[in-house]
């Protein structure tokens, strides 16, 4: 009976989203499905036993066994931290966003696309096979182009083709990439199996190609908009509707890292060793000149895509220390940064709808007129440059001292503390930019338009609190996300001998 | 007593969380939560003060623990109990708690009194929490909330512009400083693999036994002094304070004069055991220090408004507790923190009673004649006076010239930069007291002055007294350690020289004037630094980041992923073409391939 709660995680997005399609009511149905959903999630985390560890609530169905492809699902506690940062954003994503009566075209495809979102990133994250694994990200990325398409803001076509082009592309090179995986096997152990696959790079099993694990890089790197593979992303995200902003920042994006720590680390840990100097430099150039580009913003909108681009240089700077405290530190990053990022693309949509602009030379002393939503951009913009108290410093500072673990012969300096060096400076970088940008929104001298602009409704608020909460929960007791992820780490990537 | 330093600690957070999530529509409900937290923790204070034993791991929890990693790498929230704690504990309480009290009459009319105290008991419980740490990563931890409490405090009017820039302007500078301080403790971690204090000092003497550590050392304790140079506003990065006096006056006394700019030298004499293992770096503590201290009181002299002069007043003070750490006077240091916290913060809450009876005037120059007004704001303001500008017999006095002490012992050019802000002081405090007390009332608001309410006052009397006797020997000697002075020195009767200098050289310059009779347009402008920053940071930061946005949007956007992509369909806009049917077009591309082939194969 639990075995099947996974599959029913993403069965009932999908039925609501059907439902929904088919006449039932769009906003009740969403957020039902959504709340269900949680409360699932939750089920499975108080559930995973985790002194037992590994993969449970497994379920497998057998599908081609001439290429040993199966639908198989199953979760261990990196795979239940991502799937409960999608419960908690989609449950809030549904319900800021606007009612069915509000939209201008097709309400209950709006809701049915986010529906399907949330699916195909539950999906991707509770797969235990290789394909469904692939296949549940492409199944996303469709919503996500027809929502920001059709109800997006600003130049919103070209904003959803480039997305969709672009991450079809890194999607493409990721698939050659495990194809390329796939093939260099020896007949007789290939398998789509992640565990059978892992149980055989344990034994040494697979052949350790560098380039396989470049385009594999490259291939996720894309999707995670790895420098200089990110311009998709702040178009993307200024364009979209809030809810699919969160959706996407959030939760959609972080397929890409999951995949990092799930797929192309614990298989090819001695090729991925090969590329840790290339890393490093791609994440300076995420968080060193994307930083300085978010300085540059002239509105709210980009500003938040380019910070959020950013902060994967922070996560890709866990993976490439490729130690326990690095790769903790960035599995309870990509937590927190989804539900900060979250928060802020929800408060921006409130803004934009409010103001009709998220230009900082047209805003300016919001905090006034909406002291709730000024006051809660403020705890998450601080949240999202990682201070202390919230779930982003506590993630942030393992990976700090995972990078300088690497300490070079004699306590001379290595190419990891200087990627480090330069992480540390990113948090003063994501001070200025963020701060000017909360001074350019919310404070200051209210010009008279918006004098009379109404706080969000007390109805919406509970989304945001929610999200909030989960963040100051996860900074004052980080030690929960940490006993969750760290045997997964630990038994899924055994760090090699130094 | 289980219980004791997390009741002190947490019963702040508690009453900032009440305020924040039940109780911001009554304005007074807030102030009187607020103020009753805080008089829980000062009443635990003196309760820990007089019962607990020392210790730093009789109380603590994991906040972060590696264990499940087979690491040992923990981060716990753990107190610190000892005699350094234990008097800084006291003056952050004992101070909050009369500030606290005082505010109830100050922010009376105030819009945000329920946003006011929760920042109020936010701040206490941060501080706090660095007087208690353990270990480096709780005391950064604190750190930052610090940082972030005095941003909302000094933003407290935040839809005016001023108080929003200067409220940004800290926190940046303090994240500059942070940076640093962080990068230290990874340093510091990576020698010794531990980052708690006491951990930390069992390593230390078998690694400074190898000469090959000590430049590392040095940059470890340079990096750990950033985190001073920005949360005690030391030179270069001093230029966040006096904006920050746009925060309420109350604010102003308590975190940026009395306690949180004061937890720079706090954090230094905590880890002196580090510090003192590079004497390079201590020589460039003490040369920060003394720039700090003469740089703030030549700014302090030509300032008109009388919370400006009394925040170069604050910098130049700090400068003196820095310099004392450079100078290897880590207890010098703390008795001048100690004593200065009680002065400082009854100057700015006397110049609070000023302003207010003023109607929030701040210009010394539309004051005047006050003494007869304010009988008991001028009494408490004129003891707090005496203390700062060190006159014999007042508080003051006696850390002043430990620190002097030291320093004559260590290096002429410091002694004499010492005296000489020495002298300054008590020529700009002299300035201030005359022109806003004495004299005839320059405006129709100073001339209707009154006393200020008892709410307000008490505080001052009571504030007044530590002013006054805080340094004595006898009453300090319950608190810290005192500087052991060697053989009689001539340097007090100097100082004291000096002072008297300043004194009479302020009276006679400043006595009856309507205007300021002075005028150095570059002291007036604090020497042009926020000026040059601004070009700094507008010539560095800001063009690099157009540059990168430009290359970001023309190179990397439009350049290669539009080329690439309009390429890609360009091409198959071609192949269209090709794939025509014509049979003769078909044939005449294969004989091109085939030539081509041929030639490929042929020629390379």
């Amino acid at each position: 009976m639990l075995n099947s709660l996974p599959i029913l995680l993403i069965v009932l997005p999908v039925a609501a989203a059907i439902a929904i399609l088919l006449g039932a009511c769009a906003k009740k149905t969403a957020l039902l499905a959504t709340a269900v959903n949680l409360a699932l999630t939750l089920a499975l985390v108080f559930g995973y036993d985790q002194a037992k560890a590994g993969y449970q609530f497994t379920s497998s169905t057998l599908l081609a066994p001439q290429w040993k492809l199966s639908f198989a699902l199953g979760v261990d506690g990196l795979s239940l931290i991502l799937l409960l940062l999608t419960a908690i954003v989609a449950f809030a994503a549904v319900w800021v966003a606007p009612r069915p009566e509000k939209l201008e075209r097709y309400p209950s495809l709006y809701y049915a696309c986010l529906l399907f979102i949330v699916a195909g990133a539950t999906g991707a994250f509770a797969s235990l096979d290789l394909f469904f694994f692939y296949a549940f990200h492409e199944l996303a990325l469709i919503p996500t182009f027809l929502l920001i398409g059709i109800w997006g803001s600003g130049d919103r076509l070209t904003a959803a083709w480039k997305i969709t082009i672009y991450l079809a592309l890194g999607s493409f090179v990721l698939l050659v990439g495990l194809l390329a995986l796939y093939m260099s096997l020896p007949d007789d152990v290939r398998t789509f199996s992640i565990p059978d696959l892992q149980a055989l790079a344990l034994q040494g099993g697979i052949p350790q190609t560098p380039w396989i694990y470049l385009t594999i890089l490259l291939g996720f790197g894309i999707l995670i908009s790895l420098f200089p593979f990110h311009t998709w992303a702040p178009s993307a995200y200024a364009s979209a509707p809030a809810p699919a902003a969160m959706l996407h920042a959030g939760v959609l994006k972080k397929f890409g890292l999951y995949g990092l720590l799930r797929v192309g680390l614990p298989l090819m840990p001695q090729a991925a060793q090969h590329w840790t100097n290339l890393l490093l430099l791609l994440l300076v150039g995420n968080i060193l000149y994307v930083g300085l580009v978010t300085i540059a913003q002239k509105r709210l909108d980009t500003m938040l895509g380019y910070s959020s681009v950013m902060h994967m240089g922070y996560i890709f700077l866990g993976i490439a220390a490729f130690n326990p405290l690095g790769l903790t530190g960035a599995a309870m990053l990509m937590f927190a940064h989804g539900l900060s990022i979250a928060t802020l693309f929800a408060i921006a949509g409130a803004v934009r709808e409010r103001t009709g602009s998220l230009e900082f030379a047209k805003l300016g002393g919001l905090a006034k007129p909406m002291p709730f939503l000024g006051f809660t951009f403020g705890l998450a913009a601080f949240a999202a440059i990682g201070l202390p108290g919230f779930a982003n410093f506590a993630s942030e500072l393992p990976i700090f001292f995972g990078a300088f673990a690497h300490a070079g012969k004699g306590l001379a300096f290595s190419y990891y503390q200087a990627a480090g060096i330069v992480a540390l400076w990113g948090v003063v970088i994501s001070a200025v930019y963020m701060l000017r940008g909360y001074r350019a929104t919310f404070l200051g001298e209210a010009p008279k338009r918006w004098a009379a602009l109404p706080d969000l409704s007390c109805c919406l608020r509970p989304a945001i609190i929610l999200l909030l909460a989960v963040l100051l929960v996860g900074g004052f007791r980080p030690q929960l996300v940490l006993n969750l992820v760290a045997p997964t780490i630990k038994a899924v990537l055994p760090v090699p001998a130094q | 007593m289980q219980h004791l330093p997390w009741i002190i600690l947490f019963a702040p957070l508690v009453s900032a969380a009440l305020i924040v999530l039940f109780t911001q529509r009554w304005k007074n409900l807030s102030a009187l939560i607020s103020i009753a937290a805080v008089l829980v923790s000062a009443a635990g204070s003196i309760t820990l003060f007089r019962t607990l034993p020392d210790s730093t791991t009789a109380f603590q929890f994991p906040w972060l623990d590696f264990g499940a990693l087979d690491i040992d790498f923990q981060v716990p929230i753990g107190i610190t109990i000892d005699g350094l704690s234990k008097a800084m504990l006291l003056v952050v309480t004992a101070i909050g708690a009369l500030i606290h009290i005082y505010s109830w009459a100050y922010m009376a009319d105030d819009e945000g009194k329920s946003r006011y105290f929760a920042g109020l008991s936010f701040f206490m419980f941060s501080m706090l929490g660095i007087v208690f740490a353990n270990n480096f990563l709780m005391m950064f931890i604190f750190w930052e909330l610090v940082g972030v409490s005095s941003f909302i405090l000094i933003g407290h009017w935040f839809f005016r512009n001023a108080p929003a820039a200067a409220a940004n302007k800290a926190f940046i500078c303090n994240r500059l400083g942070d940076f640093g301080f962080l990068l230290g403790i990874l340093l510091v971690w990576t020698a010794t693999q531990s980052v708690n204090f006491e951990a930390i000092k069992a390593r230390l003497p078998e690694l400074t036994a190898n000469p090959a550590f000590l430049p590392f050392a040095t940059a470890a304790v340079l990096c750990l002094f950033c985190g001073t140079v920005g949360k005690s506003a030391q030179f270069p990065l001093h230029v966040w304070l006096p904006d920050a006096m746009e925060g309420p006056t109350p604010v102003s006394a308590l975190i940026h004069a009395a306690t949180m700019v004061a937890a720079g030298v706090y954090m230094l004499a905590r880890i002196y055991f580090i510090v003192e293992t590079s004497p390079a770096a201590m020589e460039v503590i003490a040369v920060i220090g003394t720039i700090t201290a003469v740089l703030a009181a030549l700014m302090a002299t030509q300032q008109d408004d009388i919370k400006r002069v009394l925040a170069y007043s604050t910098l130049s003070q700090l400068g003196y507790m820095v310099m004392a750490v450079g100078v290897a006077s880590k207890d010098g240091a703390m008795f001048h923190l100690f004593t200065h916290a009680f002065f400082k913060a009854l100057l700015f809450l006397g110049a609070g009673s000023v302003i207010l009876a003023c109607h929030h005037e701040q210009n010394i120059w539309k004051m005047g004649g006050l003494w007869k007004k304010q009988p008991i704001t001028v009494l408490t303001f004129a003891v707090a006076t005496c203390a700062l500008m060190g006159v014999w017999g007042f508080s003051g006095f006696y850390s002043k010239d430990a620190i002097l002490v030291a320093a004559s012992e260590h290096h002429p050019w410091i002694l004499g930069f010492g005296l000489f802000t020495a002298f300054l002081t008590a020529f700009y405090m002299t300035r201030l007291f005359v022109v806003v007390f004495f004299g005839k009332a320059r405006t129709q608001e100073a001339g209707h002055a009154h006393e200020a309410p008892a709410v307000m006052w008490i505080p001052l009397v009571l504030l007044a007294i530590p002013a006054f006797v805080a340094g004595y020997p006898g009453v300090i000697a319950n608190f810290l350690p005192t500087p052991a002075h060697e053989a009689a020195s001539n340097v007090p009767y100097l100082a004291s020289g000096l002072g008297l200098l300043g004194i009479a050289l302020g009276f006679l310059l400043y006595r009856a004037q309507e205007k300021d009779p002075i005028r150095i347009p570059l002291l007036a402008n604090k020497f042009y630094f926020d000026e040059f920053y601004a070009q700094v940071i507008w010539y560095t930061q800001d063009l690099l980041a157009r540059i990168s946005a430009f290359i970001d949007r023309w190179v990397l956007d439009t350049a290669l992923v539009r080329g690439l992509s309009s390429g890609t369909w360009g091409f198959g806009f071609a192949l269209r073409f090709a794939q025509s049917g014509n049979l003769q077009s078909y044939a005449l591309l294969f004989g091109a391939g085939v030539v081509a082939l041929f030639y490929f194969i042929l020629f390379y």
